[in-house]
């Protein structure tokens, strides 16, 4: 069992409904053939309580995110600059007075850790310090894509569960077992018990997904991390899978971030959106503004390229010119400019676009030179008493994405 | 849509970078280009070949006869070198130790022999093409230039290794590169046809594979009658080595092969109609190749180090050919190595082949994954 | 479980069928054959042979007998353990073979195992901690080791070990000791003088095992699940022992089965370069004469040394790999 020892800053403003917030990070990866810029200031808060959606295309660095909040950059990642903060919930103990191991076989002398709620910098702690190892696993859980390679194939389902029980819970094998088998149950496994017994190799993609996610839920984390969780599951599971989170989260009342390239699982599952595009944020905004009122020409296309039912035949489908630059060079001014349809010479290549709020709704930015403030001096100029209305509203360029 | 202001000036703007090529270039460049980073696998391939073309000029670099027999200077140490006006060696001669009447060398550095550049010595064919008896380095009778030494007959260590490397060099990457082609061909049949034919062919890479490397070269060696012509002698063994050879590295092609042959390219081809050998010449070849020239480059030390260790027991090369596994017979005993040591010197001069052949196969195997 | 031991027992005896023919074939190849070679022996110390004396050699060797007779004899004999006459030696090979089978095996075995305990932590520490100093001294370690023949290393360390440490080297035990019947005393002789030979012998396969073993831990590292460990917030050195080693070592395990061969052939080189009484100088010298029973039979030894060698290897890959079980 671990408990974090948390330094907690008491000077970083964090609204209370926020979990966890990324601010301007920046994350690179420098390879023998060049330098990887991942993550190039992304910023967005996960809310407590609900499931927030990163949506991008393959390489805008949705993963990293994921793994940077974890500490589990693979080398030679590194978090260049940027903060995460983290607002884990009070852990209740369960084994008041009990013998307490910090590891396997080590007793660590003395020093009781203790979470309290308050807020936490994950990026100062060390990535192999027993502070983030206490908040793996028990405070943030992160189930990943390919489920046939996330799983050790050389030991049982039930061993691996059991393993993490082990180090946050409670260090009593049978009791561990026996929790394994409960939330395995929990996630519509029939015959748990066989299933415990079992190797990964002997179970289904679903069956398989599904033992992930009993091991991540096993500690009761405030936050799942799901890394395209359905992406190689067929539709059919994908559903039922999907149903499973919506039901967890209702039960567990955790938080969850969802990973995903598909806009439908989007719509099905998830409260808030993020989308992200070359290791930059780009628009964020609640599921269903993101639907119906898309503001950056990147959302439009994504949304505009999903087929459906009963458009005339015979027309083109809609998709995205160009393709996702390789991601060794650097894009100049806005990351989207060479694919935007709406891109405006001399401005777009040249000038990165700040994040701003669409006029009207806060919780809805986005990061484009179509809107008002995306220029330092524009968003100088627009905080001015007698600011302008500096742009026509937004409008010929963008249509709502339509039905 | 109007724009408000001029575009000032962004410091988060970039200028525009050259960009990266590396979806571009040629699969073969990439290759190349990470070859060239990993410095040890260059530096072994250049000793190589200076090595190589030392083998090529043996003769003309060797300033005495690697075959003369002189009595008169056994198991003499190597010359000593002193500046006289030159680069030179210094002169020797015998005295009888009075104390156990043995005859022993003494180095006279007051008597110097210079050292003659392009001069004057035994007769060979220069690349086989025309006689000559320009030597690099040579000086004047009667002296002896012994750069490593003189072994037991007096011969010239220094010219022997240099003969010999014409025969070690070779042998080994000729019995592989004949493994190789068997290999590749078995392989492939038996990798990409599966079935009953890929069975057999496994049993019998299997059975050859049971029996332990040295012991079967040894008894196949063994089994040659030991009155045959050198040249008669190095095809025979190169073949030997061959036979056992092939095996290992088939059962790698197959690997590789059969991994090919699931893949989906293959079968799109083989929906669009290719026949058999078009699948295997335009598919399976060339992704096999560079994985084919890793595993050669890598088992070519393996059989140089055989031919040494079979010359070395008396079963490879017999005299009077000359290789390094011949060259070491002599330093089998103790007492040998213990008072001349420089009879090693040829041991040295494998290691340091098999070494560079393991430095650049390393790199070659680490290059030929540029996508990795 | 079972029926995978059967099955592979099964293609053990197949194999070795087919490599007694082949080996017989060898025996048959030389040009002159063994009564040939008597003859010559035997004129040359000043017997004048007979025609008659010929006639019983012939029949006594069964020279005449059609070569299928012949395989069936020398193989049946074989297999109850009767492996025919040496010429040279005049004995029976079983009486030669034996004794020093028991060491060749001793030593072989001693070698692997040894090379498998340091090159496994080796290996792991190497992969764990790239690029550091202690790792490159560790893959110049494994250069070499790979690179140097062990002919060449029994013969350095030889003349290392009787100029610096004026050790009594060569063979396995001192000159005093050689005669006596076993004693404690001379088991601690033993230990004194195999540490040369097993040296040498597992030099090359230890530094080959860490380099299969580190890049084996390189490549798992990569591997998904390692980061899930991670994610549950396992400790490091758990991740790394617990989780990577553990699916590392499989393919060390059938690597385990290339070490072997190259373990008995070495056994048997460093054998003959430091004159131990083991099989490999009986080898050479049969080879050398020609002498064809004996070599042949050590060459069938040998080989059914290394395919049960294969074989224990195999059960121990089923039976730590899950996976390996069910495929097969």
């Amino acid at each position: 069992m671990t408990e974090a020892t948390v330094s907690t800053t008491t000077d970083v403003e964090m609204p209370s409904d926020t979990v966890v917030s990324v601010r301007d990070l920046h994350v690179e990866f420098p390879t023998q053939v060049g330098l990887v810029r991942a993550l190039n200031g992304v910023s967005f808060d996960v809310p407590r309580g609900k499931v927030l959606g990163i949506v991008g295309e393959s390489g805008c660095g949705k993963s990293v995110t994921a793994r940077a909040i974890l500490r589990i950059i693979e080398r030679p990642g590194r978090i260049v600059s940027g903060n995460i903060y983290f607002r884990p919930q009070r852990h209740l103990r369960d084994e008041p007075g009990g013998t307490r191991r910090s590891e396997k076989g080590q007793r660590k002398g003395g020093q009781e850790h203790s979470l309290d709620g308050g807020i936490v910098d994950l990026t100062a702690m060390d990535p192999n310090s027993p502070e983030i190892r206490a908040i793996r696993g028990q405070e943030i859980s992160m189930i990943f894509q390919e489920p046939m390679t996330s799983l050790n194939p050389v030991y049982t389902v039930g061993n691996q569960i059991e393993e993490a029980i082990l180090l946050h819970q409670t260090s009593d094998r049978d009791e561990a077992h026996r929790r394994a088998v409960e939330i395995l149950r929990r996630v519509g496994m029939p015959n748990p018990e066989r299933i415990a017994r079992s190797y990964p190799h002997q179970l289904s993609g679903g069956m398989r997904q599904r033992a992930m996610i009993a091991m991540a839920l096993s500690c009761t984390p405030t936050l799942l991390i799901a890394d395209e969780p359905t992406t190689a599951l067929d539709v059919t599971t994908e559903a039922q899978i999907l149903e499973l989170m919506r039901e967890l989260q209702a039960d567990f009342g955790m938080s969850i971030m969802f990973i995903t390239h598909s806009m439908g699982v989007v719509a099905q599952l998830c409260d808030e959106v993020v989308v992200m595009y070359l290791g930059r944020v780009v628009e964020r905004a609640n599921v269903e503004d993101l639907f119906y009122n898309p503001k950056h020409p990147y959302t439009v296309s994504l949304l505009r390229s999903i087929p459906r039912l009963g458009v005339n035949r015979g027309q083109k489908l809609e998709v995205i010119k160009g393709s996702v630059p390789d991601p060794y060079s650097r894009v100049p001014g806005c990351p989207f400019h060479p694919r935007c349809p709406s891109a405006m010479p001399g401005l777009c290549d040249k000038v990165l676009p700040l994040e701003t709020p669409v006029p009207g709704d806060t919780a809805h930015t986005v990061r484009c030179h179509l809107y008002p403030g995306s220029t330092p001096a524009d968003a100088a100029s627009s905080t001015a008493p007698n600011a302008q209305p500096s742009t026509a509203a937004p409008s010929g360029t963008d249509s709502p994405a339509g039905n | 849509m109007a724009i408000v202001q001029e575009p000032t000036h962004d410091p988060t703007a970039q200028p525009t970078e050259r960009s990266s090529d590396v979806g571009e270039v040629s699969q073969w460049r990439l290759m190349w280009r990470r070859f060239k980073q990993s410095k040890l696998a260059v530096a072994g391939g250049l000793i190589l070949l200076v090595m190589y073309v030392i083998a090529l000029f043996a003769p003309f670099l060797a300033p005495n006869d690697p075959n003369q027999v002189d009595s008169d200077n056994k198991n003499t140490a190597p010359s000593r070198l002193t500046w006289d006006g030159g680069l030179a060696i210094c002169g020797q001669r015998q005295e009888l130790n009075e104390e156990n009447f043995e005859f022993v060398y003494v180095v006279d550095c007051n008597t110097t022999h210079k050292i003659q550049w392009f001069g004057k010595g035994w007769e060979y064919k220069f690349l086989g093409l025309f006689t000559t008896d320009r030597h690099l380095m040579t000086v004047e009778e009667p002296a002896k230039l012994y750069l490593w030494g003189a072994d037991l007959d007096g011969r010239d260590v220094f010219a022997r290794t240099l003969i010999g490397s014409r025969v070690s060099l070779t042998i080994g990457l000729f019995g592989v590169a004949i493994g190789t082609i068997l290999a590749a061909i078995i392989g492939t049949i038996s990798g990409y046809f599966g079935g009953m034919v890929d069975n057999i062919i496994q049993r019998l890479i299997e059975i050859i594979l049971s029996v332990p490397t040295l012991p079967l070269w040894a008894t196949m060696a063994a089994v040659l009658p030991r009155d045959m012509s050198v040249t008669k002698r190095y095809f025979l063994i190169t073949l030997i080595l061959s036979l056992v050879a092939w095996a290992g590295l088939a059962r790698q092609v197959r690997g590789k092969v059969m991994s090919y042959a699931s893949a989906d390219y293959v079968a799109a081809a083989r929906a669009a109609g290719s026949g058999h050998t078009r699948i295997i010449l335009t598919h399976m070849v060339p992704n096999s190749v560079s994985h084919l020239v890793v595993v050669t480059m890598l088992a070519i030390p393996g059989t140089i180090i055989a031919e040494t260790s079979l010359s070395f027991l008396g079963i490879g090369m017999l005299p009077p050919a000359v290789s390094w596994g011949v060259l070491l017979q002599d330093a089998q005993k103790v007492q040998v190595v213990t008072q001349y040591p420089w009879m090693l010197i040829p041991a040295l001069a494998v290691i340091i082949a098999v070494t560079c052949y393991q430095l650049l196969g390393d790199g070659v195997r680490d290059a030929v994954d540029p996508y990795g | 479980m079972v029926a995978f031991i059967v099955r592979r027992c099964l293609y053990m005896v197949v194999t070795l069928f087919v490599i007694s023919i082949v080996s017989f074939i060898l025996i048959e190849a030389p040009p002159g054959d063994a009564l040939t070679a008597e003859i010559q022996r035997l004129r040359s110390i000043g017997n004048n042979v007979s025609e008659d004396q010929i006639k019983a050699l012939e029949e006594r060797y069964g020279m005449n007998d059609p070569v299928l007779v012949k395989y069936g004899k020398w193989a049946s004999g074989f297999i109850v353990g009767d492996f025919g006459q040496s010429f040279t030696h005049r004995t029976e090979v079983s009486e030669l073979i034996w004794g020093r089978m028991g060491y060749t095996v001793l030593l072989a075995g001693t070698s692997l195992i040894l090379a498998w305990l340091i090159a496994i932590p080796i290996g792991v520490y190497s992969a764990t901690h790239r690029y550091s100093p202690l790792d490159y001294v560790i893959t110049l370690f494994q250069f070499i080791g790979v690179a140097i023949p062990e002919f060449l290393l029994a013969l350095i360390v030889l003349v290392f070990a009787a100029r610096f440490l004026g050790m009594d080297v060569g063979g396995l035990f001192s000159v005093d000791f050689e005669e006596k019947p076993w004693s404690f005393a001379k088991f601690v002789d033993l230990l004194k003088h195999l540490w040369i030979p097993l040296v040498v012998i597992s030099a090359s396969s230890t530094a080959w095992l860490t380099r299969v073993m580190r890049a084996n831990l390189l490549d798992v590292l990569n591997q998904q699940y390692i980061q899930t460990a991670r994610a549950k917030g396992v400790l490091e050195r758990r991740v790394i022992w617990k989780h990577a080693v553990r699916n590392a070592v499989h393919p060390l395990i059938m690597a385990a089965g290339t070490t072997l061969p190259v373990i008995i052939s070495g056994e048997a080189i460093v054998g003959i370069v430091l004159n131990l009484p083991t099989i490999g100088p009986l080898f050479l010298d049969a080879l050398i004469n020609q002498d064809m029973y004996l070599a042949v039979s050590v060459l069938m030894l040998l080989s059914i040394l290394l395919v049960i060698g294969n074989l224990l290897a195999d059960i121990a890959l089923a039976w730590v790999d899950p996976r390996a079980r069910s495929a097969e």
